[in-house]
């Protein structure tokens, strides 16, 4: 029974749709920011970044298949990096 | 004393698909400490001199950065592909592919060599007197911070690249197969690492000006 959980076999093809969409996706970063949006460009880089990222962990990487348990540890260490990045620009932000 | 000695008896086969994958990615959170810390560097930075960054990204070249880009995300797929072609039994396309993605990362690390190059003939390195003389202090540090993570970056790379080549060896001898890919779908979890870290190095600093 857990053999066949250990030995899901992702199709060729998945990877292809994978790759297109990364490709696709990375073409719209760079047209977007070579676009004039101020002080979005820096938001939309990192939105379309994210996008690719997710896209490589739940494919690439094997998330989409993995227990529960995997997907919340890197969930978890996502989150915590968010924070830190968000608990930094608080003290910036806010620095009188 | 029987059961001391069973104690002691080695276990050759410890073979283990799930600690392995777990061991992976408790490593890979390092690296992500190691990355995130550097990409918080750069934020504070930039938010700090945000003119300085915004002149100093536009000496990169885009193109290289997106040609560096796109065939790192190539080599990320052909190398998941490896895995599917070993779980299958294919060992021949296995290695194929192995080779491949190889061949990309090698690829990768010539041009990070022609683009440093450029930028080391416009007297551009850390703590060269160009930099010293005619840079803001913005400017310094965004070629200091460029330096040296896409330098990491392409450190990780040559690693990545001497991992493959041991799974390569793997996959050939017929050690790592359909029933014991651990060592393969781990490479390909680091290889990955490296394309994830790159997807967020592109945008911030060849894109953002």
């Amino acid at each position: 029974m857990s053999e066949d959980k250990h030995h899901h076999i992702v199709p060729y093809r998945l990877y292809v749709i994978v790759l297109v969409a990364l490709l696709a996706l990375t073409f719209a970063s760079i047209g977007i920011t070579s676009i004039e949006l101020g002080e979005y460009t820096v938001a939309a880089a990192l939105l379309f970044a994210v996008i690719k990222s997710v896209l490589v962990l739940t494919y690439f990487m094997h998330l989409k298949y993995d227990k529960p348990y995997i997907k919340l540890m890197v969930a978890f260490v996502f989150a915590i990096f968010v924070v830190v990045i968000v608990i930094t620009f608080l003290d910036y932000l806010y620095r009188v | 004393m029987a059961e001391h000695q069973h104690a002691h008896i080695e276990h050759p086969d410890m073979y283990d698909p799930e600690s392995s994958k777990i061991g992976m990615w408790l490593f890979i959170f390092t690296e992500l400490l190691l990355f995130g810390g550097l990409f918080i560097v750069y934020s504070v930075y930039r938010y700090l001199n945000a003119d300085a960054f915004h002149l100093a990204a536009e000496e990169l070249n885009t193109f290289i950065g997106a040609f560096n880009t796109v065939i790192l995300l190539v080599s990320s797929m052909t190398i998941a592909m490896s895995t599917t072609a070993l779980q299958k039994g294919h060992k021949k396309v296995a290695i194929a592919l192995l080779v491949i993605t190889f061949l990309i990362g090698i690829g990768f690390l010539v041009n990070k060599y022609i683009e440093w190059g450029v930028k080391f003939s416009h007297g551009i390195w850390p703590g060269s007197e160009q930099m010293l003389n005619e840079m803001s202090q913005g400017e310094i540090l965004f070629f200091g911070l460029y330096f040296v993570m896409t330098g990491l970056h392409a450190l990780h790379i040559i690693v990545g690249l001497i991992i493959m080549g041991f799974a390569m060896r793997g996959v050939a001898n017929g050690k790592v197969n359909a029933k014991r890919p651990s060592l393969l779908d781990n490479c390909g979890l680091y290889w990955h690492l490296v394309d994830l870290i790159w997807i967020f190095l592109f945008p911030l600093f060849y894109l953002i000006h």
